[in-house]
């Protein structure tokens, strides 16, 4: 079997490439789109630090098949800041310093900001159970939840 | 996916059937059922604004297949053909007595949950079939259900033992129960001695213990590194109890 020609849409901009059939997403975002900002840590769906969203909804890129993104709304870590300006939880990750090594910091961001769109009041327990598909094996996680409640609080006084 | 990626199955052809509208509905059938496609996911199961509702108890061992990005995409059809006798939707499908409807080159096909796996790994499906959905019964009021696990942390593990209980009260009184047993022998288990035990009683500590021995009774555990045998068999015990009292608390709320 040939490629197969693929046509979807990446954080707005429609896009199109090929694959092989058995190609997963996380391959096509980072070889054919060259969007390297979903890291592969386990390709077993364990690890997070290849979240995407697909239709607005969280899923492990390495754990779709590339062609499963025809006619679909993907959004990946490059989708987040706006131009030149961070998205609020990126800052505050900064602000943290809730990253270290920083492989598992783009699936965080984009996994959090899944959780504050579905959430915005998240309670910490939910923040841990949300993220619990994330894992950061530098910071001991609590820099990271810190950051995702000081966000919620703050993009909630904003919407005020 | 995972199987695909570590070499263990190599596909000759790799069919989406996602797109099939019966396979990612939730419907409500007449007679007060669920109708629910085999891919749809634990997290659209979730936000679906009745059915957990009507069915706490199979929500809730849905959503507890892997992390939150796992349930954007993991189903309960998948859970249940995946074969795992510690699948946490299965025991909880069981006892909600659900069946599925199977699709195969020469027509269709309807089997109890608890006939569909037949070992680690393997399920009773014909080659060429495939599970299209699951259809829960109607609710009589009074009726509820819950799924417990036991798991060393508090979340994304595999369960060392899982008990679904599906019940239903009538003044105080066990009506109908069905309880579902994962993770202690290669199936998942229809317990009906467990079930029986509590028809009828008011779910008295005479009725818990004899469904909680049923239970024990029925485990054929392995030793792993997750649990001993011994282990295994005195936690089904336990969880029965509680699961049925949540259940139960769930039938009074109705």
């Amino acid at each position: 079997m040939g490629k197969l020609h693929v046509t979807t849409t990446v954080n707005g901009e429609p896009m199109e490439f090929l694959c092989e059939p058995y190609e997963t997403m996380l391959d096509a975002l980072r070889g054919q789109l060259g969007l390297t900002g979903s890291k592969e840590g386990c390709s077993s769906g364990d690890c997070g630090a290849c979240s995407i969203t697909l239709d607005d909804r969280l899923v492990c890129s390495c754990l779709m098949l590339a062609a499963e993104a025809e006619g679909h709304q993907i959004r990946t870590i490059e989708g987040l800041a706006t131009g030149e300006k961070l998205h609020p939880l990126q800052q505050k990750f900064l602000e943290h310093a809730a990253l270290q090594c920083g492989i598992c910091t783009s699936g965080m961001l984009v996994a959090s900001d899944a959780l504050l769109k579905k959430n915005p009041d998240p309670t910490e327990e939910e923040v841990r159970f949300w993220l619990a598909g994330n894992l950061c094996r530098c910071t001991g996680y609590d820099k990271i939840v810190r950051a995702v409640m000081e966000t919620a609080a703050e993009m909630r006084e904003a919407a005020r | 996916m995972v199987q695909m990626r570590s070499g263990l199955v190599r596909p000759g052809l790799i069919v989406d059937i996602k797109k099939i509208g019966e396979m990612t509905e939730i419907t409500e059938t007449a007679d007060g059922g669920f109708r629910v496609g085999a891919a749809v996911s634990g997290m659209e199961l979730s936000e679906h604004p009745r059915f957990g509702k009507v069915w706490p108890g199979v929500l809730e061992a849905v959503n507890l297949i892997g992390s939150k990005q796992v349930q954007g995409r993991a189903s309960a059809g998948g859970n249940l053909c995946n074969g795992s006798p510690a699948g946490d939707s299965v025991p909880a499908m069981i006892a909600a007595g659900a069946v599925v409807t199977v699709q195969g080159p020469s027509g269709r096909r309807e089997i109890k949950v608890e006939d569909v796996p037949a070992g680690p790994g393997r399920t009773n499906l014909k080659s060429g079939e495939i599970l299209v959905s699951f259809t829960l019964p109607p609710r009589p009021a009074g009726s509820g259900d819950a799924y417990l696990r036991m798991i060393p942390r508090t979340e994304m593990d595999i369960a060392v033992v899982g008990i679904g209980v599906s019940l239903t009260l009538k003044d105080g009184v066990c009506t109908a129960a069905r309880v579902g047993l994962g993770a202690v022998a290669p199936t998942a288990l229809l317990v009906e001695p467990a079930g029986q035990a509590l028809i009828g009683s008011r779910l008295d500590d005479a009725a818990l213990e004899a469904a909680a021995a049923a239970c024990r009774a029925a485990c054929r555990p392995i030793d792993d590194k997750r649990g001993t045998v011994a282990y295994r068999i005195k936690t089904a015990g336990v969880l029965l109890k509680r699961t049925a009292a949540i259940a139960a608390k769930r039938a009074g709320g109705h």
